[in-house]
């Protein structure tokens, strides 16, 4: 963004101030980067206890109406027409080509309503492409009165029922409406750090009383987008712009998994979303590239634009991800490699300031993902 | 607010240097560095014999947020490297003016010494 442009606050910017927190700006807004506590140990308490997470940047939009799952359907490759009432599924948005526009999730709250998150830099794009491809089927609101929080971590399940008993019951990517801090609230129990926990759509003007709850209680602490990036990392999970993107289609970045079976070639509702024939040949084919998970063999991070090369110094990849990651206690990356050495285990080298450093392509999530399932 | 020591030399890229009894002159972070760094993971240091230039590129600082290259405050040859912090790079975050240190170097004109910041200098250099 252009610098002339001012940054957006969300309803939690005192509260960060106030908290310490060393704001940056992130898809036009300011957000909280780090606390006091820092990224290491933001990222071990939330693997340890609770944390919560302002990322009310992101875009809350509610899809209204009869026609309203039919009607995404034609956007994304996932099977919305059959999601039960109080689940929720990660979905992709893509273009002609094929390519990612933008991950989001999908709930069902019943009643011919779809709620649905997608990212924060993609927000303003996400709600024009809703609107003008499928506006005239259902109402598009985008829902600006609304903050969101996720508390995330193995005691957040613990911490959140003593508010609202009932979240105790949800299961991984189930979702209903409870009342929190005296307001109505969306719940789903999802997360972006491979952790249990949950995101909580609440009223902007309760933001701020509901955050100082949860932050009351003696598991939680406030954690900032930098330990939001190691722990999604750790956690295999992809940060769209980085490794996924309209170049990447969701069979080079690996995400067939999200492509729901009704949707796939021979599925019921096969097809039928933008680009679903180059998926369809990509699934039949194969792929040229891949994402992949890599492990470094070294102490040394490699980071996101670093190149991959084999061992006869043949650039085959780049890296799109990368860091330190506190919980496995070595530096971690994903990167797309030419789909001859995608198998795991195949050896690889990073070039990092000139230097080459042993990677291998490995198994992802690189910590165990612990989301609670029943 | 950073703890600035008042025997030590500065440059404003962040180094800290101290002129020891056997002329040799130890190098490293200061505490308003690794302050901004954040938590460190990695330490790359230059290799011991190495002649340096003022300035120069000597090392690079992981930290979990970034990397950061690591100049030389002064011209000399490095005669030891602080292999602690391969193992615990956390101790330039911890101690950066002590066990975090990072390279001695036997300087070619220990006057140059002289030209570098002193502690007022750099905490005004640092806004402190």
């Amino acid at each position: 963004m252009s610098h002339t442009e001012t940054l957006s606050r969300t309803p939690l910017y005192a509260l960060h101030v106030e908290l310490g927190a060393k704001m940056v700006p992130f898809a036009g807004y300011e957000m909280p980067v780090q606390y006091p506590l820092g990224i290491l140990k933001e990222h071990q308490h939330t693997r340890a206890a609770a944390g919560l997470f302002d990322v009310s940047h992101m875009g809350q939009v509610k899809l209204i109406g009869a026609e309203a799952a039919a009607a995404l359907e034609t956007l994304v490759p996932i099977d919305v027409i059959d999601l039960p009432v109080g689940l929720q599924r990660y979905a992709l948005f893509t273009n002609d080509d094929g390519g990612i526009l933008d991950d989001l999730m999908v709930a069902n709250f019943g009643g011919g309503v779809l709620y649905v998150v997608v990212n924060a830099a993609c927000k303003a794009q996400d709600i024009a492409h809703l609107k003008s491809k499928i506006g005239h089927r259902c109402e598009v609101v985008e829902l600006t009165d609304r903050a969101l929080l996720a508390l995330q971590g193995p005691a957040a399940a613990t911490v959140l029922a003593r508010h609202a008993p009932a979240v105790a019951e949800l299961t991984f990517m189930h979702c209903t409406r409870v009342e929190l801090a005296g307001v109505e609230c969306y719940v789903s129990r999802s997360g972006y750090t491979g952790e249990d926990g949950y995101e909580i759509s609440v009223p902007a003007d309760h933001a701020e009383a509901l955050a100082r709850l949860l932050l009351a209680e003696p598991e939680v602490q406030a954690i900032g987008l930098g330990a939001r990036d190691s722990l999604r990392l750790e956690a295999g999970l992809c940060l769209y712009g980085h490794d996924i993107d309209t170049s990447t289609t969701p069979i080079e970045g690996s995400l067939l998994w999200a492509i729901s079976k009704a949707r796939r070639p021979g599925g019921e509702r096969a097809g039928g979303y933008p680009g679903a024939a180059v998926v369809a040949r990509h699934i039949a084919e194969g792929v040229q590239r891949k994402r992949v998970g890599l492990l470094v063999k070294d102490k040394v991070p490699v980071r996101e634009g670093a190149e991959l090369v084999d061992a006869d110094g043949h650039t085959i990849g780049k890296v799109t991800s990368g860091g330190f990651g506190p919980t496995l206690g070595a530096p971690l990356a994903m990167g797309y490699v030419a789909s001859a050495h995608a198998a795991l285990g195949t050896p690889l080298f990073a070039m990092v300031r000139g230097k080459p450093v042993a990677v291998e392509v490995a198994k992802t999530p690189f910590v165990p993902q612990r989301y609670y399932r029943s | 607010m950073s703890q600035i020591p008042a025997e030590l030399k500065y440059v404003s890229s962040h180094e800290w240097l101290r002129l020891e009894a056997d002329g040799t002159v130890t190098v490293g972070i200061t505490e308003h560095a690794q302050e901004l760094l954040g938590d460190i993971v990695f330490v790359e240091l230059p290799k011991v014999g190495a002649v340096l230039g003022d300035g120069e590129q000597a090392g690079v600082v992981e930290s979990v947020k970034a990397a950061s290259d690591v100049y030389a405050p002064i011209e000399g040859e490095v005669v030891a490297v602080n292999g602690e912090l391969e193992a615990a790079p956390e101790l330039a975050n911890s101690e950066p003016y002590g066990q975090g240190w990072f390279f001695k170097v036997k300087p070619s004109n220990v006057a140059d010494l002289d030209k570098l910041l002193n502690a007022e200098q750099y905490a005004q250099e640092i806004g402190a």
